[in-house]
C-alpha cells in the first residue's frame, strides 16, 4: 500500500528522521496559515501517489490523456516549467500570499507527470513546508533484498533524480548494504554508508542517527520500501530528509489498522477498488478485451501470455486464489463485466488448492445473477473436475470448453473477434 | 534416490483447518505416510486417523516426524515454521501465503546456516509420484513416475507444466514448488542443484516469473554445472512494466526482472527456452529427443 508523502514524512519524523517544517493544506487559506507559521518562504507540493510531480503540468480533468501524450512523446515538455515559470505540481513562495496562490492553482486540478499514466491525478492535498538551502542532495532507501533474505540500504550521492536512471547510467554510484536481520541497525553501518558517501565529521553523525531512524520506521511500519530522494546537506550543515516515500508490505497491513486508515482508494483503480471491496484481491486492469480468471499468479500471467501469442489482448491480470466459496468467482466477473471493453471471458482453472466444482458453480451463479452477453470460454482442470464437469453438462450454460491452454486462448481471441 | 521427499518421509501437518485436514487426506489417499497433526487444542485426539498433537516437539518424539507441511494462517505461519525448526524437522514445507516479509526476514535468519531445509511459504509444495509421496496440495492424479524434475515459483503452473508432460507420456522424478514470495527458503537454485544432484532425473523443466533475479542465479549455475537438458519458460514476457502480478517482486529488480533478459540468461546457459507456456512440454519432449534421452 502506497502512502502520500505528507503521510510519509509524518512516519519519519515520529521516529527520530529530521525533516523540514511544514504540514499538510486541503484549501488554499490552511496553506497561507501554514506558510505564515513557517514565515512565508515555502514550497507547496501536490500529494498524489505517483512521481515526477515537479516536472508535470496541471490540467483540468477532460484534458489529462491529451497532455500525458505532450509529456511522453516530447521530452521538452517534461520540465515542469514554461518561460522559467514554474507550471508543475512543486511550487516554490516567498510569502504567504503567494503560497496561497500555489495553492490555489493545484488543488483540484489534475496533475500528469510521466508516471501518472493518462488519467492524471486529482490533486486533493498540497504539503506546504518551509524552504531548505540545500547545499548537496543524496538518495537513500531501504528495500528488501529477496536472495539474501534481509533489508537492504541503497545510497548514492547521485540525489534528486530517479534512481533508476541513476542504476542504468552510473550504476557504481549506488551503495548497497545489506543490514542483517539477527544484528539489526549497528552504528557501523551508518559510519560505513557515511564514509561510502562522503560525509564527515557532525555531519556523518547526523547522517547516521537519519538512516537509523529510517530503519526503525522501516521496521515498526512493516515496510517494503523506505526512500528518501532527495536527503539532503542544507547550506547551514543540516542533514534533512526533503521528501519521502513509505510503501507498506499489504500481508502485514493486519497488524497496523493505523496505516490501514491512511489507505487513499482515490490513488488507485476504481476498478481496482471494487475488485478488493468484493474480496478479489489480485486484479489488475489491463488495456485488452479478453477477460482474465485464473488460479495463481503465475498461471494468470502464463495466461495472458498465451492470449498474446494467440493474437489477442488481456484485459486484466486476476489471481482468484484459493476459491472456497463460488460468490468470489461471481464477483470475479463482476468486475471485469463492469469494463466495457471486455469482448470475451476466458476462465482457465487448475484446481490444486481451489476446487473445479466451486469455480464452476460461480460461473453457473453468475449466469443467473447477470446478463451475461460475452462468450465465456472455460478451460478447467484439476481438483474436483468431474464435479465441475456435471454441474456445467447440468446447468446447460452455452459456455465455450477447452481441454489445453493453448487451445483455450485461440478459443477466447476467436471468440472475442465474433462479438466485435 | 529421489529429492527432498520419498518413501522414507514421515510427514506431519501443522494447521488442520479445513484446507489442512482436506490435503492432508489428499496426501493419504495418494499413499503419503502422514504421521501425526499438530493442534493446540486438540492434542489427544485424531483426524482421519492421524494423532493430534499440541506441539511438534511431541509429535516428533512420539513419531518421528522428518517433514513437515505448514497450513498455518499468515499471522501465524513464521511463528509456525520456527517451531518446527526448533522441534528439529529436517524439512519444513510452508503452503501458507501472505505472510508478512519482515516475519520471512526472521524466519531466514534463524534457519541460515542450520541445515533445516524450507520450501516455500506460497509455495505448492513437493511430490515424488514415483513412490506416491505429496507433501503439498498439487492434485495427484496429473503426476506420472519418471525422471523429469520440474522446479517452478509458480503454484499452479507446476500443475500446468506438468498435465503437458504427462499427457506426453513424459513422467516425473519429483516436482518442486519453491513459491512467490520475495523471500523464500530454498530458492531455484538451490531446487536445480538438487535436481542435478539427483540420478534419478535426467532433464529439468524450470519455470521462473519476472521479477527479482532468481532466474540468473539459477542460469549462471546452469550454465557451470548442468549437463541434463534444461527447459525453461518464463511467466509474464507480456505484462505490463511497474505492475506487480501477484507474487512479482519487481521493486528492485530493475533490468534483471525482465523477462527477455531472463530468458536471454537461459538460452546463454543452453536452456531450451519455451516461448509459450503452451507449449513446455513438447519443448522438453523435442529437448530429450535430441539429447537421445527419449
Amino acid at each position: 500500500m502506497k502512502l502520500h508523502e505528507f503521510q510519509a514524512r509524518d512516519l519519519l519524523a515520529k521516529h527520530g528522521v529530521p525533516v523540514p517544517g511544514g504540514r499538510v493544506a486541503a484549501t488554499p487559506a490552511e496553506a497561507r496559515a501554514i506558510a505564515d507559521e513557517l514565515g512565508g518562504r515555502v514550497v507547496v507540493k501536490a500529494q498524489i501517489h505517483a512521481g515526477g510531480r515537479g516536472k508535470g503540468r496541471l490540467v483540468a480533468a477532460g484534458e489529462t490523456a491529451a497532455m500525458f501524450q505532450k509529456l511522453t512523446t516530447d521530452p521538452a515538455n517534461n520540465s515542469g516549467q514554461v518561460k522559467g515559470e514554474r507550471v508543475g505540481g512543486v511550487r516554490l513562495a516567498d510569502t504567504a500570499a503567494e503560497a496561497e496562490a500555489a495553492a490555489s492553482a493545484i488543488l483540484g486540478k489534475h496533475l500528469v507527470s510521466i508516471q501518472t499514466g493518462p488519467e492524471g491525478k486529482l490533486v486533493k492535498n498540497v504539503l506546504v513546508a518551509a524552504q531548505t538551502d540545500v547545499a548537496k542532495e543524496y538518495y537513500v532507501a531501504i528495500i528488501i533484498d529477496g536472495a539474501k533474505g534481509t533489508p537492504l540500504i541503497m545510497a548514492s550521492t547521485e540525489g534528486g533524480q530517479e534512481i533508476e536512471v541513476v542504476a542504468h547510467n552510473n550504476p557504481d554510484a549506488i551503495v548497497r548494504l545489506p543490514v542483517e536481520a539477527a544484528a539489526g541497525f549497528e552504528p557501523y553501518v551508518g559510519r560505513m554508508l557515511a564514509q561510502r558517501l562522503g560525509f564527515a565529521g557532525d555531519q556523518a553523525t547526523q547522517f547516521t542517527r537519519l538512516l537509523e531512524g529510517l530503519y526503525k520506521t522501516f521496521l515498526a511500519t512493516d515496510a517494503s520500501l523506505v526512500e528518501v530522494n532527495p536527503l539532503v546537506v542544507t547550506t547551514d550543515g543540516t542533514v534533512l530528509a526533503l521528501d519521502a516515500k513509505v510503501t507498506i508490505d499489504d500481508n502485514a497491513l493486519f497488524r497496523h489498522a493505523d496505516l490501514e486508515a491512511m489507505r487513499d482508494k482515490d490513488e488507485e483503480d476504481p476498478l481496482e477498488v471494487m475488485a478488493q471491496d468484493l474480496g478479489v484481491a489480485n486484479f489488475i486492469k489491463l488495456e485488452g478485451n479478453i477477460g482474465c480468471v485464473v488460479n495463481g499468479a503465475g498461471l494468470a500471467m502464463a495466461t495472458m501470455d498465451t492470449i498474446k501469442l494467440a493474437g489477442g489482448q488481456p484485459a486484466n491480470f486476476l489471481d482468484i486464489g484459493t476459491v472456497n466459496d463460488p460468490q468470489r468467482v461471481v464477483n470475479a466477473l463482476k468486475v471485469i463485466l463492469e469494463d466495457p471493453s471486455v469482448k470475451a471471458i476466458l476462465v482457465n482453472i487448475f484446481g490444486g488448492m481451489a476446487r473445479v466444482d466451486i469455480i464452476a458453480q460461480g460461473v453457473i451463479d453468475a449466469h443467473k445473477q447477470m446478463d451475461i452477453k460475452v462468450p465465456v470460454v472455460m478451460r478447467l482442470v484439476g481438483t474436483n473436475l468431474a464435479e465441475g464437469e456435471k454441474l456445467l453438462e447440468d446447468s446447460g450454460l452455452p459456455v465455450v470448453r477447452a481441454k489445453e491452454l493453448g487451445e483455450a486462448a485461440a478459443k477466447s481471441v476467436e471468440a472475442a473477434g465474433k462479438v466485435a | 534416490m529421489t529429492v527432498l521427499v520419498d518413501q522414507n518421509t514421515r510427514l506431519l501437518v501443522q494447521g488442520i483447518g479445513t484446507e489442512g485436514a482436506n490435503h492432508m487426506r489428499r496426501s493419504i489417499a495418494y499413499g503419503t505416510n502422514v504421521v501425526a497433526a499438530i493442534h493446540p487444542r486438540r492434542g489427544g485426539e485424531q483426524q482421519d486417523g492421524v494423532p493430534i498433537f499440541t506441539t511438534v516437539d511431541q509429535a516428533v518424539r512420539d513419531t518421528g516426524a522428518n517433514v513437515s507441511i505448514i497450513f498455518v494462517p499468515a499471522p501465524g505461519a513464521a511463528d509456525a515454521i520456527l517451531e518446527a525448526h526448533a522441534a528439529g524437522v529436517p524439512l519444513i514445507v510452508c503452503i501458507t501465503e501472505g505472510i508478512p516479509v519482515l516475519d520471512m526476514v526472521k524466519v531466514k535468519a534463524t534457519l541460515r546456516g542450520t541445515g533445516t531445509t524450507l520450501i516455500g511459504p506460497n509455495c505448492p509444495g513437493v511430490i515424488t509420484p514415483g513412490t506416491k509421496t505429496r507433501v503439498g496440495i498439487m492434485p495427484g492424479d496429473v503426476f506420472l513416475p519418471g525422471n523429469v524434475g520440474v522446479v517452478s515459483r509458480s503454484g499452479t503452473l507446476v500443475y500446468e507444466v506438468v498435465a503437458q508432460l504427462t499427457g506426453l507420456g513424459i513422467g516425473q522424478s519429483t516436482c518442486i514448488g519453491v513459491g512467490g514470495d520475495p523471500i523464500i527458503g530454498t530458492r531455484q537454485i538451490d531446487a536445480v542443484r538438487k535436481l542435478n544432484e539427483d540420478p534419478d532425473t535426467k532433464a529439468i523443466v524450470m519455470v521462473g516469473e519476472i521479477g527479482g533475479s532468481a532466474e540468473q542465479e539459477a542460469a549462471a549455475y546452469i550454465k557451470e554445472n548442468v549437463k541434463k537438458p534444461v527447459v525453461a519458460f518464463i511467466a509474464g514476457a507480456t505484462a505490463p512494466e511497474g505492475r506487480r502480478m501477484g507474487h512479482a517482486g519487481a521493486i528492485i529488480s530493475g533490468e534483471d526482472g525482465k523477462a527477455e533478459n531472463k530468458k536471454a540468461a537461459l538460452r546463454a546457459a543452453g536452456a531450451y527456452v519455451s516461448d509459450s507456456p503452451a507449449e513446455i512440454g513438447t519443448t522438453m519432449q523435442r529437448a530429450l529427443k535430441e539429447r537421445g534421452l527419449a
